[in-house]
C-alpha cells in the first residue's frame, strides 16, 4: 500500500509545514485567530472541525445499514447550523470573549456557572476526542501496517506541533487544508461509483434515477432486494416516529451548543460575518452530506451484488490463480476487494452451512438460510475506489482523508480543552492578575498536557465504555446543559445567574444518568418500553434540555433579576456595533 | 421576547429580526421534522425521480432547504441593518 504511505506522509508534510506559517503570538492570536479569519475560510474550516473520523468513514455505512433510520444523522448534524446562524452565533461574536464558559461567566456574573460551564465543556470536549485519537490509531494499524498505540503518538505528534504553536490560528489553516483533502478523497470516488451503476456523474442524483439498464429507480430496486433476501425495507425503520423526532431535534440542539463548533465563531472579525460564515460552514459540510446517502445506497447494493451467492476464494497470492479456476467451472469468484479487506478484518465470511458459497442474509430470509457475511460500516467509504476500479492512488487518498477528518476534528477540540483550563479555570478563576504573555505560555502548555491526555484516553479507549457512546454523551450533554442557557442568556433579558447554574446542572445531571444507566449500567439490556417516553439515550438530550429550560426559567422567576448592567449587556449584543464596555461583565477583561 | 434597547431604531431592529427568526425557524422545522419525519408517510405516495418524496426530504432536500435559510437569514438581516440605520 505505497500510495497510502505516500499520500499520509505528504499531506501530514502539509501539516506541519502551515504549523510554522501560522504560529500565534498573543493570547488574541492562540484562543480566536486574532479574529482576523475571513468568513469563508472560516466556513472551510469549520467544515472541517465538524466532520469527524465517524462522519468521513462511518456514516455513510451506517446509512447503509439503518436506511431511512440514518437520516437522523444527516438532519440532525446539519440543521444545527441553522440555529447556529440564526440564535447563537452572531450574538455570542458581538459578546466579544474568548470561550463559551466565558460567556456563561460573564453573561451570568458568577465563578459557579463558569465552572459548571467549564465541567459540561471538558466533559463534552474529552468523549469527542478520544474517539477522533483511537480512530487515528485505528487507521495506522490497519492500513499502514504500524502498531495501534505507534499510530497515536504519531497523531499526537502532528497535532502538538500545530495546535501549541499556531493555536487557533494554527488550527484554523490546517483545518482547510484538511478540508480539502477530505471533500477530494469523498467525492471523487462517489462520482465515478454514480456514473459505474445510474450514469449520472452527480451522486446527489444518481440516488433519484434508474440502475443503468433498469426500468426502475435505483431505490425501488434496493427495497425489492432486501426484501428478497429477509431485510426490512430500506425506505423503512424499526424506531418510532417519537424516537426519530427526539434524536433527530438532540443532535440538532447538541451540534449547535458544542464548544469546538461555537468557539469557531469567535474568529470572525464582526458578527454579521459570524451569520455568512455559518451559511459556508454548512454548504462545505453539504458538499459531504448530501452525497452520504447516495454513497450508502450504492453501496447496500454493490456488496449485496458483488458479494452474494459468490464462491469464496481465500485471500493471499494465489486468490488470482483460484479465481479464475473458479470462473472456468462456470461460477462466479468472490471479489478481489473482499479478500483484500478480508486482511483488515473489515470483513469476515463464515461459511455456517459448509457450501463454499457466500450467503448475504437477513433476519426473516424467505429461504430459510442464515447469513454468512459481516461487513464493517467502513467499508461502504473505504472499498468505494475499488469497486468503481479506480487507480491505486485514489485508494490511499481515502485513508488521509479519514485521518484529515479525524486530527481536524482533533485539534477543533484541543482548543476548547486547552482555553477551558488557561483562560476560564487559571486567568479568570484562580489567578486573576495574570499577564497576556504568561497565559500564553500556561495556555501552551495546557495543549501540551491535553494532547497527551487525550492520546492516552484513544489508547485505553477499549477500556473507557463511554467513549463508544460519544453520540449519545457529546450530543445529549451539549443540548441539555449548554444550549438553553446560551439561548436563554440572548433571548431573555431577566435570566438570572440561579436560573443559569439550576438549567446547567438539571439538564447535565439528568442526562449523564439516564444515558449512563441505558448504555453502561444496569438498563443496558432495556427494551424501548422501559425508556421514558420510549426515547432512546441518543435522544433523551432533547426532553431533558426541554426540562432544562423549564427549570431554568422557573428558579430565575423566584429569585431577583440580574443587575442593571447586565441587562443593558444583553441589549447590547443584540444590536451590531453597539457592545459598549460594561463594568461587572467586563472589569477582568475587556470585549474584542 | 421582550422589548428593548436604549435607542428607538434599535427596538425596532430587534422587534424585526425575532420576526425573521421566528419565520424562518418555522420553516426549519416543516423541513426536517415536518416532511422528512412527521409527513413523511403521507409524502411518500409521491416521488421525486426514482425516491419516494419523505425519504428524500429526510435524506437529502432538508439539507438544501436548509443552506438556504442560512443565506436568506443574512441577506435579510442586512436589509434589516440597512433600514434601521444599524452599522457596525
Amino acid at each position: 500500500m505505497d500510495w497510502t504511505l505516500f499520500w499520509v506522509a505528504a499531506t501530514f508534510s502539509l501539516y506541519i509545514g502551515i504549523a510554522f506559517w501560522a504560529r500565534a503570538g498573543s493570547t488574541n492570536d492562540f484562543y480566536v485567530a486574532g479574529h482576523g479569519v475571513h468568513p469563508v475560510v472560516n466556513g472551510m474550516a469549520t467544515a472541517a472541525d465538524w466532520m469527524s473520523a465517524a462522519s468521513f468513514l462511518s456514516m455513510a455505512g451506517l446509512i447503509a445499514t439503518l436506511g431511512y433510520g440514518g437520516s437522523v444523522y444527516l438532519m440532525g448534524w446539519t440543521g444545527g447550523y441553522v440555529l447556529l446562524a440564526l440564535l447563537l452565533a452572531p450574538f455570542l461574536r458581538e459578546f466579544g470573549k474568548f470561550t463559551v464558559p466565558d460567556f456563561v461567566g460573564d453573561r451570568y456574573y458568577s465563578r459557579t456557572a463558569r465552572l459548571v460551564a467549564v465541567v459540561c465543556a471538558l466533559f463534552v470536549s474529552f468523549t469527542y476526542i478520544a474517539g477522533q485519537m483511537s480512530g487515528v490509531g485505528i487507521a495506522f494499524s490497519r492500513f499502514l501496517g504500524v502498531d495501534f498505540n505507534t499510530g497515536i503518538f504519531i497523531g499526537m505528534g502532528i497535532v502538538f506541533i500545530y495546535a501549541v504553536l499556531g493555536g487557533m490560528k494554527g488550527v484554523t489553516y490546517t483545518q482547510v487544508a484538511q478540508y480539502v483533502v477530505l471533500i477530494f478523497a469523498y467525492t471523487v470516488p462517489a462520482i465515478f461509483i454514480s456514473l459505474m451503476l445510474t450514469s449520472n456523474p452527480v451522486p446527489q442524483l444518481g440516488l433519484l434515477s434508474n440502475l443503468r439498464g433498469d426500468e426502475i429507480s435505483m431505490i425501488s430496486r434496493l427495497n425489492e432486494t432486501l426484501t428478497g433476501l429477509g431485510f426490512s425495507e430500506y425506505t423503512a425503520t424499526n424506531k418510532s416516529t417519537f424516537d426519530v423526532f427526539c434524536i433527530t431535534a438532540a443532535l440538532m440542539f447538541g451540534t449547535a451548543g458544542l464548544p469546538h463548533v461555537i468557539i469557531r465563531f469567535f474568529t470572525v472579525p464582526r458578527a454579521a460575518d459570524a451569520r455568512v460564515s455559518a451559511g459556508w460552514a454548512l454548504v462545505f459540510i453539504a458538499c459531504l452530506y448530501t452525497v452520504a446517502p447516495a454513497v450508502a445506497a450504492f453501496s447496500r447494493l454493490n456488496v449485496i451484488a458483488t458479494v452474494n451467492e459468490t464462491t469464496y476464494v481465500a485471500p493471499g497470492e494465489t486468490y488470482a490463480m483460484q479465481a479464475a479456476e473458479v470462473t472456468a467451472s462456470g461460477a462466479v469468484p468472490s471479489p478481489a476487494w473482499f479478500a483484500r479487506w478480508e486482511a483488515t478484518k473489515l470483513v469476515a465470511f463464515d461459511d455456517i452451512n459448509g457450501d463454499g458459497i457466500m450467503q448475504i442474509r437477513g433476519p426473516d430470509a424467505p429461504d430459510g438460510l442464515v447469513n454468512e457475511v459481516t461487513i464493517n460500516n467502513d467499508i461502504a467509504v473505504l472499498a468505494n475506489p475499488e469497486i468503481a476500479r479506480l487507480p491505486d492512488w485514489v485508494i490511499g487518498l481515502v485513508v488521509a482523508g479519514g485521518l484529515a477528518a479525524a486530527l481536524s476534528t482533533a485539534a477543533g477540540l484541543l482548543m476548547v480543552i486547552s482555553s477551558a483550563i488557561s483562560h476560564d479555570l487559571c486567568r479568570r478563576t484562580f489567578f486573576t492578575g495574570m499577564s497576556d504573555g504568561t497565559e500564553l505560555k500556561v495556555a501552551r502548555l495546557a495543549a501540551a498536557a491535553a494532547v497527551v491526555a487525550a492520546g492516552f484516553m484513544g489508547i485505553y479507549s477499549a477500556q473507557l465504555a463511554f467513549v463508544a457512546q460519544v453520540v449519545a454523551f457529546a450530543f445529549g450533554l451539549a443540548a441539555a446543559s449548554l444550549f438553553p442557557v446560551i439561548l436563554l442568556g440572548i433571548f431573555w433579558r431577566r435570566m438570572n445567574r440561579e436560573g443559569a447554574i439550576a438549567s446547567m446542572l438539571t439538564g447535565l445531571i439528568s442526562t449523564f444518568a439516564y444515558i449512563w444507566h441505558f448504555k453502561l449500567g444496569g438498563g443496558k439490556a432495556a427494551t424501548a418500553d422501559q425508556w421514558l417516553l420510549g426515547v432512546s439515550p441518543e435522544g433523551i438530550g432533547f426532553v431533558f434540555m426541554l426540562l432544562a429550560l423549564v427549570v431554568g426559567v422557573i428558579v430565575c422567576l423566584l429569585t431577583p433579576p440580574p443587575p442593571q448592567d447586565i441587562q443593558d449587556l444583553v441589549e447590547d449584543i443584540r444590536v451590531p456595533g453597539r457592545r459598549g464596555r460594561h463594568g461587572r461583565a467586563d472589569a477582568d477583561m475587556a470585549p474584542h | 421576547m421582550d422589548a428593548n434597547t436604549t435607542s428607538p431604531d434599535g427596538r425596532g431592529y430587534w422587534r424585526a429580526t425575532i420576526r425573521l427568526t421566528l419565520w424562518l425557524l418555522a420553516i426549519w422545522f416543516a423541513a426536517s421534522f415536518g416532511a422528512g419525519i412527521l409527513l413523511r408517510d403521507f409524502l411518500d405516495q409521491f416521488s421525486i425521480g426514482g425516491a419516494p418524496l419523505g425519504f428524500w426530504f429526510a435524506q437529502n432536500g432538508a439539507i438544501y432547504i436548509f443552506v438556504a435559510l442560512i443565506f436568506y437569514y443574512c441577506w435579510a438581516m442586512r436589509r434589516l441593518e440597512r433600514r434601521f440605520g444599524i452599522e457596525e
